[in-house]
């Protein structure tokens, strides 16, 4: 009940500062949307169709859904870098709760602000020419929020170790770009060299997409006698995941990387 | 532990790498008592205060407040101390009231009095019409006392003061002092502070003079000052090192340099000083008489003076700057 406190507490400050602070959110989605607006709409002219019935903006949409989640979802990270170098973190450690609870209470933080950003790229989707249903909607924000405790772990478990807000980023950075550039936000991951196949298959944020992606493009009309779009998903050993699966291989990082996050916060000097 | 001793010090030792920060010291605490450490930036006050509440971990020598040992009884030596940092760690995007609200819920205040204490510190430290402004918006002084206030919200056994007026104007450290002082005939709470402002350390019932990880002296302020012996005199000549040669030729007493002037230690000052106006052969351009300050045992003690030791201890500063940051 304590623990469960001061989580709470810890996730609530996180909140507050989040609501104080707009142009915070404005800044993490401004990157994704500037992708969205340029080459969704740059390239999907040229590029043609993708798949049937799906061009490159409605390709890449959900896989700005899914960027604008790791991006914000490291913020947590930047949030703890914050809270060390302008002394809240003191406060913090001194007080009467465990490193687990400040190390969860910042994760949730993180992951719910991630979520919420989500949902401002999510209202653009009449943008790109996709419709979402109050269900997809609802699916999406379990997938979004999932990925974002995903991504947020590892960023409390990187600031549990590099202290300097100037290290902080560069390593975010290092962290990201990969992350973002092999998932398959920009490309179908199905027909690329091997050595790409490769590193986009050891990306967790791949699966992250994936699902994502999956449960965006259910919503798009197909024309008849096409079976699916499967020719866009992510294959593993020719096997092509599910949402399931891939919801299973993100909430098993999730959990180990939460649990690594938890631990490494805890140890004190 | 006795049951009047709040604090209780054996063998404390706190290495970083191969420096040794925190060299052996050993010390207690009464209950209800001001107790000061008084010493040079890097002297290791910051690194005991550190340890005493949790924050760091002894490398050997064990510490106890409150009668929780501070290594393996983390939570209860917390739920027992208040803390005010030397920097500021206030959430300065909140309010002053969601401030202390967040330390109401992290401490455990239940629900019921929560409000009422959360006004009440306010109050205390008279910010209650700021009550709803952010932090960020406040002057030093009313962040220092927000943060006093923030310390003793869990009515806490002991509040640990670490430089509390450090960067604030004189009028400012007056009136925290006045806050102080008031604060503890009132609670009774124990006050544990760490200072290298000499007046400052006056308030203290008791000082500890640390200096390279040691506590080279533990008295009353009084008795502290007595072991330098009668009256001080500063002494300005038109050349010091002349001066100082002819006054211990010719009454067998040493004079130390203390930035540009000499300072005498006599028994009777008064007396004395006609003799030496008379018999100096070098030109006197100043000469004063004053009762002995700590600044003036701390000299005796160690031969330098608070502020040549923090020059000498750029390093250690530095290192101070990494560990807690830039701002």
């Amino acid at each position: 009940m304590k623990t469960a406190i001061a989580i709470y507490t810890i996730w609530y400050r996180d909140m507050l500062r989040f609501w104080r602070n707009k142009t915070r959110m404005l800044g993490s989605i401004m990157f994704p949307l500037v992708f969205l607006a340029v080459f969704g709409s740059g390239l999907s002219r040229s590029m043609g169709m993708l798949a049937p019935g799906v061009d490159f903006a409605k390709f890449m949409f959900p896989g700005i859904i899914g960027m604008t989640v790791v991006m914000s979802g490291f913020m947590s990270g930047i949030s703890m870098v914050w809270d060390r170098e302008f002394g809240f973190l003191k406060e913090v450690l001194v007080a009467p709760i465990s490193r687990v609870a400040v190390a969860g209470g910042k994760t949730l933080a993180g992951a719910t602000i991630a979520t919420v950003q989500s949902i401002i790229i999510m209202a653009l989707a009449p943008l790109v020419g996709v419709t979402l249903t109050p269900l997809v909607v609802i699916e999406l924000l379990g997938l979004t929020f999932l990925v974002a405790l995903m991504v947020s772990s590892m960023g409390i478990l990187i600031s549990s170790r590099i202290k300097s807000m100037e290290a902080f980023q560069v390593v975010m950075q290092m962290v990201t770009f990969p992350m973002m550039f092999l998932s398959g936000v920009f490309f179908p991951v199905n027909n690329v060299p091997d050595w790409l196949a490769v590193l986009v298959r050891l990306n967790p944020a791949s699966y992250a997409i994936d699902p994502i992606r999956q449960t965006v493009l259910q919503t798009v009309q197909l024309p008849p006698g096409v079976p699916g779009l499967s020719s866009l998903g992510l294959t593993v050993f020719g096997h092509t995941m599910t949402v399931w699966e891939d919801v299973g291989v993100v909430a098993v990082l999730a959990a180990v990387l939460i649990a690594a996050a938890m631990w490494s916060f805890s140890i004190q000097d | 532990m006795t049951e009047k001793n709040i604090i209780s010090v054996e063998h404390l030792v706190r290495k970083y790498g191969k420096f040794t920060a925190v060299d052996d010291i050993s010390f207690q605490v009464g209950a209800g008592e001001i107790f000061g450490f008084l010493g040079p930036n890097g002297a290791g006050k910051s690194t005991t205060i550190s340890i005493l509440c949790t924050l760091l971990k002894p490398s050997s020598g064990k510490a106890t407040v409150n009668g929780f040992d501070v290594a393996r009884q983390q939570h209860q030596v917390r739920q027992s101390i208040g803390l005010v940092f030397q920097d500021p760690s206030l959430d300065d995007q909140l309010t002053a009231q969601e401030n202390l609200h967040f330390h109401a819920m992290v401490y455990n205040i239940p629900g019921s009095v929560r409000k009422k204490r959360i006004d009440e510190a306010l109050k205390m430290v008279e910010l209650d019409t700021r009550r709803n402004d952010i932090v960020k918006n406040f002057s030093g002084g009313m962040k220092r006392r927000l943060e006093i206030a923030r310390g003793l919200l869990h009515y806490p056994k002991v509040l640990f003061l670490d430089e509390p007026t450090l960067g604030l104007d004189p009028q400012t450290r007056n009136r925290i002092w006045e806050f102080l002082l008031d604060l503890r005939t009132r609670e009774n709470v124990t006050i544990f502070l760490t200072t290298h402002y000499m007046d400052e350390a006056e308030h203290a019932n008791r000082i500890a003079i640390i200096d390279k990880g040691k506590i080279i002296a533990l008295d009353t302020p009084d008795k502290l000052k007595d072991m330098v012996g009668g009256d001080i005199i500063n002494l300005k000549t038109v050349d010091d090192k002349k001066a100082a040669d002819e006054i211990s030729q010719r009454y067998r007493m040493q004079a130390t340099d203390g930035h540009g002037e000499l300072l005498l230690e006599v028994a009777n000052g008064d007396e004395f000083i006609p003799t030496l106006v008379r018999d100096l052969n070098t030109r006197i351009i100043s000469i004063s008489l004053r009762r002995p300050t700590l600044e003036d045992v701390f000299l005796k003690l160690t031969g330098r003076a608070i502020r040549d030791s923090e020059v000498s201890s750029m390093e250690a500063i530095k290192s101070h700057m990494r560990f807690h940051g830039r701002r």
